[in-house]
């Protein structure tokens, strides 16, 4: 049964990284590649999660949190970035 | 795998893998969010799915899967410091998405933080001082 469900969310991660993926490409904004970015990175801790639950072992535990230190140093940098060079630039 | 489906070892089993299947799900929710949805506040909304509740899912189902009770804090000690970390870097993306006007007006149905601007901004023009009364 473990089997089938690796397979299935296997399938599932696949279809969101895309989605994200996508997002990053086109996104009309920085904040927008930003915010798609940190649901990649959620996406690849969950995959790293998956791969624990279903192999019985805990290697990946401190790459899942080194991952999300990652995802809040990033977003919290671009977003400091952001705010501070585009401030009176008014497009939508 | 198991030969017997009966006894609580399938019983574990079965609720970690609806626990991986839907945390799995959390994130395919986020993902369309991200398509579908028109602006920036409403994308992060989305996004905070898979960050939040589906790594909580997820790591349940490491600790059911292991079958060992030392297990649990780590994997809440590893939850609360995304619990931690999330709201901080949501708040920053939302300040400065507000600041540089990355969201739709009309898709607004309150903004509170728009009087907050406001009298500040009068404040500042009053006093005739620098812009740091509205932080």
């Amino acid at each position: 049964m473990m089997q089938a469900v690796l397979a299935v969310t296997a399938v599932i991660l696949a279809l969101a990284a895309a989605g994200a993926i996508i997002r990053i490409a086109r996104g009309p904004s920085l904040l927008d590649r930003v915010l798609a970015a940190d649901v990649l990175l959620g996406i690849l801790g969950g995959a790293l999660c998956i791969d624990m639950a279903v192999n019985r072992h805990l290697n990946n535990l401190m790459l899942v949190v080194a991952i999300s230190i990652i995802g809040f140093i990033g977003s919290v940098t671009v977003a400091r970035f952001v705010a501070d060079r585009r401030v009176e630039s008014n497009e939508s | 795998m198991n030969p017997d489906l009966s006894g609580p070892d399938a019983w574990i089993d079965t609720v970690s893998a609806v626990f991986m299947v839907v945390g799995a799900l959390m994130s395919l929710a986020a993902a369309i969010g991200l398509l579908r949805f028109p602006d920036l506040l409403t994308r992060m909304h989305a996004a905070t799915k898979p960050q939040v509740l589906g790594l909580f899912l997820l790591l349940a189902a490491i600790g059911l899967q292991l079958r060992t009770w030392w297990v649990w804090p780590v994997l809440l000690v590893a939850w609360i410091f995304q619990l931690l970390t999330v709201p901080v870097s949501a708040h920053m993306v939302g300040r400065a998405g507000y600041r540089t006007k990355h969201l739709r007006r009309d898709l607004l149905s309150t903004d509170e933080l728009e009087a907050v601007v406001q009298k500040a901004a009068a404040e500042a023009a009053r006093e005739d001082s620098s812009d740091d009364g509205g932080r």
